[in-house]
């Protein structure tokens, strides 16, 4: 077989190219896509970082919305109650939220597959319960509002950038937190930690046998993964102007799932096409009916019974297959 | 703090423990054969709630009205949960936990919207049945009849099923199935029959918990998803798949969720929560449960 360069498919940088499109937004479509977009990077994050747990390592959490409510609600709360800058605040809040997942995390990594899920799954009603119940701090039933906007007046003082409105302004830094946390993330996955954290999923036992301390890597993803997920919360509870007891409810945790799993876990860029797909639906199926649960629903069950791979599993199993045959005509 | 005050907590107590008993007990039966963890379980229970009204509405106003709607919301709900194990969940078994998780919740979605697309999003209630309407008077604390009822039939369930389970041919095929599927199968018994029975007998028991549960408490859409966490972390304490361990799990939920209210007023669930946390700190698999792996 002859060897053969990049095609001209692989040598276009598309990560750029993404990014460049998403940050073309708020110049080119108007406020409610700049939302939309904004919910879907947003989004898109918070997907990527269960599937460092999900696809990376395995590990199935029904929890994982407790660390992006951390996230919201340490940043919501420094923002708001005490007037810390964004800048300290979303570094506060991705610490907590990694925090958290440490000490839940060391209970949980003990027990595997369903006992794991199940013990997430309480913990983050734990974090609901706290959140809907200390109304001191985090407001209760009646939550948080009016979280203040970080300074934008920086992504003003770009130039071409100060026509935006103060939404589209939050957009472009959120796509640019979104961005710098997916690239670190791409990092982890492909280092040797992240080769590390795949052996685990694909066989603990022989990971455990050259000598990983799987517990200890498991919980390092979980960490991880909790302090990406609360930067994603972070970003949302200003987006949305307000944090909510809601927003730690499990079904949330469920909702990304189903985001990651959509897009196909077994790849990277999976849960952002995954996240892009249900905003957007969601979008426009509430638009005819109030029963977007129900399409949920449905969407899962297709999902489950006949791609289980996600979109981006099933346009990789197409152009395998168009390779296939096109290399068939060639050789004939 | 006198004793009948103290009498009248552990009473509350024991009826919450009861009533999480009848539908834990379903969620771990099926755990503990299928190894499926069933999310749609509280979906079931609220199918109950609202078959059970639904059934109160057609039935002539006879004084035993009630146990006929109870049982038909029961046996409705067995209905639908054999539907849905020959149709669907069947074809699911081989594959990751992951996809079976995910699978259940899809029928809470579903079924969720599916109730209130029939039944509405207003509250509905069922008077208590006339039998047991009045009440006891017990050292000094006044207890409902009806809640004397529910107390006493969750340990009748758990005796009947525990003879069932250890003493009779069916229940010894279902203690092999949860040990070895494949070699059950290849000594010739039906385990697709066996699993779909124990489904069946597990949606039962839902539909019965959410029937019954009508005369205490209000039907509200999202009834669900709240009993099911409770659910979820009465078997966690117990031991997942363990029978006794759902049991002596509710008994422990429901005595430290009416007491934990004496010690945190408004805080009483973080004492059920914190007893989780020390008991997986201490024994991760359960108080009655095998240790894994």
């Amino acid at each position: 077989m002859r060897l053969r360069g990049p095609t001209l498919a692989q040598r276009v940088p598309w990560t750029l190219v993404v990014f460049l499109a998403a940050l073309s937004v708020p110049f080119l479509g108007s406020r409610y896509d700049v939302f939309l977009a904004t919910q879907i990077a947003i989004s898109a994050l918070f997907a990527v970082s269960l599937n460092l747990l999900l696809g990376t390592t395995g590990l199935v959490s029904f929890g994982h919305v407790a660390y992006f409510g951390i996230g919201s609600y340490v940043c919501g709360i420094l923002m708001k109650t005490y007037g810390v800058p964004f800048s300290l605040a979303l570094p506060a809040a991705a610490l907590g939220s990694a925090g958290f997942a440490l000490v839940v995390g060391f209970f949980c990594v003990r027990l595997i597959k369903i006992y794991f899920a199940m013990l997430t799954l309480a913990f983050s009603q734990i974090v609901w319960a706290i959140c809907f119940k200390w109304n001191e701090v985090t407001g209760g039933d009646q939550g948080l509002p009016d979280v203040p906007y970080p300074n934008l007046d920086w992504i003003a003082a770009i130039p071409g950038f100060d026509g935006l409105r103060i939404g589209g302004q939050f957009y472009v830094l959120a796509l640019i937190v979104v961005a710098i946390s997916l690239a670190a993330m791409r990092r982890i996955v492909a280092s040797p930690f992240g080769r590390v954290l795949t052996t685990i999923r694909e066989n603990p036992e022989r990971a455990a046998f050259i000598g990983v301390n799987v517990r200890r890597y498991e919980l390092a993803a979980f960490v991880v993964a909790g302090g990406f997920a609360g930067i994603a919360g972070a970003l949302f509870g200003i987006f949305n102007r307000g944090v909510f007891a809601d927003y730690v409810y499990w079904p949330k945790s469920a909702e990304v799932m189903i985001m990651t799993i959509l897009g196909g876990m077994q790849y990277f860029w999976g849960p952002v096409v995954g996240a892009a797909t249900l905003v957007l639906l969601n979008q426009q199926i509430t638009s005819y009916t109030q029963y977007w649960p129900f399409v949920l629903g449905v969407i899962l069950l297709v999902l489950l019974f006949v791609f289980p791979g996600g979109i981006v599993g099933g346009i990789a199993v197409g152009v395998a297959r168009l390779r296939r045959r096109s290399w068939r005509r060639l050789g004939a | 703090m006198d004793v009948s005050f103290l009498f009248g907590q552990f009473l509350g107590g024991l009826t919450t423990a009861m009533f999480l008993f009848l539908i834990a007990s379903g969620l771990s039966l099926v755990f503990g054969v299928m190894r499926v963890l069933n999310f749609a379980h509280g979906s079931f229970y609220m199918i109950g709630a609202y078959l059970a009204w639904q059934a109160m509405q057609w039935l002539e106003p006879t004084l035993h009205r009630f146990w006929l709607a109870a049982l038909v919301a029961a046996l409705g709900v067995a209905l639908l949960g054999a539907v849905i194990e020959r149709v669907l969940l069947r074809h699911l078994y081989g594959r990751e936990e992951l996809y079976q998780l995910l699978f259940t919740y899809a029928l809470v979605l579903i079924l969720g919207d599916a109730a209130k697309a029939i039944w509405g999003t207003q509250q509905l209630s069922v008077s208590r049945p006339p039998l047991l309407a009045g009440g006891l008077d017990i050292l000094g604390t006044t207890l409902p009849t009806y809640n004397l009822f529910i107390m006493l039939i969750g340990p009748a369930i758990a005796v009947a099923a525990w003879l069932l389970l250890t003493r009779s041919n069916a229940g010894r095929l279902v203690r092999a199935a949860a040990l070895d599927r494949e070699m059950l199968g290849a000594l010739g018994a039906n385990v697709g029959a066996i699993y779909t029975g124990m489904f069946v007998v597990s949606s039962f028991l839902a539909g019965l918990a959410g029937a019954l549960v009508t005369p205490i408490q209000s039907i509200v859409p999202g009834m669900d998803v709240e009993i099911i966490v409770e659910a979820f972390i009465v078997v966690v304490i117990g031991g997942l798949g363990s029978f006794w361990g759902t049991f002596w799990g509710s008994v422990i939920y429901g005595q430290v969720l009416s007491f934990g209210i004496l010690v945190f007023p408004s805080f009483s669930i973080f004492s059920v929560f914190a007893l989780m946390a020390v008991i997986l700190i201490v024994r991760p698999w359960g108080l009655f449960g095998r240790p894994i792996r």
